[in-house]
């Protein structure tokens, strides 16, 4: 039943992260399945903590199966490994007892903790599951190397488990999940195909609006502010789009609440992301956009912060900035 | 190792495999400004200054965390760095707030080096800290939290310390580091030595430094501890290690010190009373390991959290304590001085030490001395602490300064009679390793009968962090260990039913390397420093003569005329020690 070639499968397949990151998903497993060890972890991120993107939260409610199925070729395929499935405490919840009854006999446990933004970046999940600090960890050495309690460790997001399974089950086209999410009709999460462009996404379920519109698309916070004439291209990131209408969305306030939100989320362990995010939100709450401070607290961010999420935190900034003024 | 070439800034490097581009960078000469990197400490890669130029990557990498690779080509310096480096600083000065003037760094300060660098503007923002709180580490330290820039050095150095009184908490949404009292402060200081923006200093450092002298009714005596000859030149910009024991003297007597001793002396006596103890307990086999209990920080380490170990601590004072205690009560006698108008001052390596002088326990009744001359009536209620003040190392440093006195331009002079003289076994207790070594000489000399001994222990030298030795006391094996930080004295109480079970004498220092890294010394402390220091006092011992603390004849004169009973030896030479909550 199980496919001894489905590390050469994904990379044929080029199947790469669906968390977000992107990272080609077949170079963690082989580097994990490597790595000289006595154990080894493979954990499935559900935490699914950025507002309005809620297709792991879809997949886990319709398709858990699929998920256990990928979990499960993953501990066939990576010796002596067991694995841990990362859920938010609602997640957990809701799905507890459905995936229990799947996991049965096999060496897969739930955990539980409060989802958040950060859980995002692999490392802080490692931190919370070996009850350590929630803030990322200095990389190298990366999970591969050493990840859970020091053992190589391969994390993928549910999304991508649900795709390996397929493609073990060569039932794999090519699609991803989106979640749609604002001023649409129909609300939800829907699967396409991953070359579609934002545009025919829209289209195609019936939510392209009829006003005049901006989107948030990657993630209701960190996501890439996008307007109507950039829609002819695939998402990057993760598979969310946020729709705004333009004529009653206050660019500032819709700012504001990124700041609030990401000063909350944020660990403060580096200078760029503890200082910086306060001075946004600072310059913000008065209104005030001082572009040349702004401009370079959001470069410093990009450039500088110590984790993939503190840098991401310039995007939505620096887009809405050149778009929405 | 693996050699591998790589490029900074265009020049050709060959490389260790394995080390880090700041390593790399700094033995080949190139500065890469770094804040909360400390080579103590692990790689935290929070503060973001670090960054450099790796050609073929996007990003800014930082290089304190990340490795060199074959071929690697790295910037350390360019616009693009520079600007990055400038805003993040920027950031950083807006949660600090400057007072430059009275700082422990001195103006020796890397936050103000680089806001010349790299032309800041430090008021970019407002002062997000201002009105944060200054907290009181009992009498020996203090934070204010004002100035912190949250790099957690600190919090890391305390937890390794195995304190963890210094813990991060979030407030309103951002981190803050705050003390805990449910974990004590032992007041090692190495907080003060780890961090870089001068949020932790001495009590007093900058306030009472002149006290002892204003009183001119006051007969003032200085004296300062063996740590702080061979570091207090730092201060003067000389090299660690520079031996400036003469010049210390010339200085203090230029401030007005009526006289000045040295605290290697008291070592001295410190050392007989410890010696004599451990014979005592290896004979009767009892309470052993015993404690070296010199270091105040390790004495309330285990008074406040191994309280049921107390019994393993030799209850001799510690040096400067002791020669407080023989100055307020045999010498002031001698010279005829109410022991209510001396006024004793050590200099010491230490902010533990701050805190040892309030002791209860180590106040002397003045009519314990033979002290007939004292006009003074005393009570129970009037004993005396045997030593008045403390002042750190970088204290009296900034004392000189200010008195426009440079310890690189006066000359030397001896310290006075009878206590200027000392051992040296007395003068490198100021190194992890000193104290058991003048221990062992003296225990040596003592059974040996007359023969000729073993003078040096070179297994107990040096800057690791745990040293042990096997030694043949007249037939006998006697096992000793030597810890410095107290994440090695840890390893040796857990331990202590284990391999460290047939122990004899153990001696620790909380600082690492000992008193020459202790939280008193001049910034900045680390490892290639704390060598060079050691080193300096080893020196001094090779070239002493009188190489055995109960051979110094200032000691053996008080031994003949004072400290001739048990009972007195008692009151002026050992002390208690009680379980202690905070």
């Amino acid at each position: 039943m199980f496919d001894k070639g489905i590390i050469a499968k994904l990379k044929q397949k080029g199947l790469t992260g669906r968390g977000g990151a992107g990272f080609p998903t077949w170079q963690k497993w082989e580097a994990v399945k490597n790595i000289q060890a006595d154990k080894r972890y493979i954990v499935c991120n559900a935490s699914e903590g950025e507002p309005f993107i809620l297709k792991d939260k879809y997949i886990l409610e319709n398709y858990p199966e699929e998920v256990i199925y990928g979990l499960k070729i993953a501990l066939k395929a990576i010796p002596k490994s067991e694995a841990i499935i990362y859920l938010n405490e609602f997640y957990y919840q809701q799905f507890k007892n459905k995936l229990e009854k799947l996991i049965a006999a096999s060496p897969i446990t739930l955990f539980s903790k409060p989802g958040g933004y950060l859980k995002g970046e692999e490392t802080t999940l490692l931190n919370i599951i070996e009850g350590e600090k929630a803030e990322p960890r200095v990389k190298p050495p990366y999970p591969t190397e050493k990840g859970l309690w020091g053992k190589p460790t391969l994390i993928n997001n549910v999304e991508t488990f649900y795709w390996i399974s397929k493609i073990a089950k060569n039932e794999y086209q090519g699609h991803r999940f989106y979640s749609i999410e604002g001023e649409v009709k129909n609300r939800g999460v829907f699967e396409l195909p991953e070359t579609y462009t934002i545009k025919q996404i829209l289209e195609q379920t019936g939510n392209y609006p009829n006003f005049s519109f901006f989107l948030q698309v990657g993630g209701g916070a960190s996501g890439a502010i996008m307007t109507p004439n950039e829609l002819d291209q695939p998402i990057k990131g993760a598979g969310a789009i946020l729709v705004f209408n333009k004529q009653n969305t206050d660019p500032l306030q819709l700012m504001a609440g990124w700041a609030e939100f990401f000063i909350r989320e944020n660990c403060d362990q580096c200078t760029p992301c503890r200082e910086g995010v306060y001075r946004l939100k600072e310059a913000l709450a008065k209104g005030e956009i001082k572009k040349e401070a702004i401009d370079e607290v959001l470069l410093a961010l990009e450039k500088t912060s110590f984790c993939p999420l503190g840098k991401s935190i310039s995007t939505p900034f620096k887009t809405a900035l050149q778009k929405l003024f | 190792m693996k050699k591998i070439n790589i490029t900074i800034d265009g020049k050709k490097i060959i490389a260790d495999e394995g080390q880090t581009i700041l390593e790399v960078a700094a033995e080949n000469g190139i500065q890469i400004p770094s804040l909360c990197y400390h080579p103590d400490l692990s790689v935290k890669a929070n503060c973001r200054i670090c960054i450099v130029s790796v050609k073929g990557l996007t990003s800014p990498q930082t290089a304190c965390s990340t490795k060199v690779q074959k071929g690697m080509e790295i910037t350390t310096e360019s616009p693009e760095i520079a600007k990055l480096r400038k805003i993040n600083l920027e950031l950083i000065f807006s949660q600090h707030k400057e007072e430059c003037a009275d700082c422990v760094w001195n103006f020796n300060c890397q936050l103000l080096e680089l806001s010349k660098k790299y032309k800041l503007q430090i008021t970019r923002f407002s002062d997000r800290k201002s009105g944060f709180p200054i907290y009181n580490f009992g009498p020996a330290l203090q934070f204010d939290s004002s100035k912190c820039i949250d790099c957690r050095n600190c919090v890391e150095v305390c937890h390794k310390q195995q304190v963890g009184h210094l813990q991060i908490v979030s407030k309103n949404n951002l981190q803050e580091i705050i003390p805990n009292d449910k974990n004590p402060c032992i007041f090692c200081g190495q907080c003060i030595i780890h961090c870089p923006a001068g949020a932790f200093e001495g009590v007093g450092e900058f306030e009472e430094i002149e006290t002892p002298l204003a009183d001119k009714n006051k007969v003032v005596v200085f004296q300062f501890a063996p740590a702080i000859r061979t570091t207090i030149g730092e201060e003067f910009n000389l090299p660690p290690g520079e031996d400036l024991t003469g010049q210390i003297v010339a200085g203090l007597k230029q401030l007005g010190a009526n006289y000045v001793f040295d605290v290697s002396c008291g070592a001295d006596f410190t050392t007989l009373e410890e010696a004599t103890e451990s014979l005592e307990r290896i004979r009767k086999n009892e309470n052993l390991p015993l404690f070296s209990s010199c270091c105040p920080a390790w004495v309330r380490f285990i008074e406040v959290y191994y309280p049921q170990l107390i019994p393993h601590l030799t209850t001799a004072r510690s040096p400067h304590v002791i020669l407080g205690s023989i100055l307020k009560s045999y010498w002031a006698t001698k010279y005829q001085i109410d022991p209510v108008n001396l006024v004793v001052v050590s200099i010491m390596p230490c902010v533990a030490k701050k805190y040892e002088i309030t002791r209860d326990e180590l106040r002397i009744h003045p009519t314990e001395s033979i002290a007939a001359n004292a006009p003074t009536l005393f009570g129970e209620a009037d004993r005396i602490p045997p030593v008045d003040y403390v002042l750190t190392t970088r204290e009296l440093a900034k004392l000189f300064k200010k008195h426009k006195i440079d310890l690189t331009k006066i000359d030397p002079t001896p310290a006075d009679d009878p206590f200027g003289n000392y051992s040296g076994a007395g003068v490198i207790y100021g190194a992890s390793g000193g104290v058991m070594e003048s221990a062992l000489r003296t225990a040596f000399s003592l059974v040996s009968g007359g023969q000729k001994i073993q003078i040096e222990f070179q297994e107990v030298r040096g800057q690791k962090g745990l040293k042990t030795a096997q030694v043949d006391l007249n037939g006998k094996k006697i096992k000793v260990a030597v810890a410095n930080g107290l994440e090695n004295a840890v390893k040796i109480i857990q331990g202590l039913n284990k391999e460290y079970k047939d122990y004899a004498c153990i001696e620790v220092m909380a600082c690492p390397g000992g008193c020459i890294g202790g939280g008193g010394q001049p910034l900045p402390t680390n490892a290639s420093v704390r060598k060079a220091r050691a080193e300096g006092l080893y020196k001094i011992d090779e070239k002493k003569e009188l190489k055995m603390a109960h051979e110094n004849p200032a000691l053996k004169k008080v031994h003949e005329e004072f400290l001739t009973t048990e009972e007195i030896k008692q009151k002026i030479c050992h002390t208690y020690y009680s379980a202690k909550n905070n």
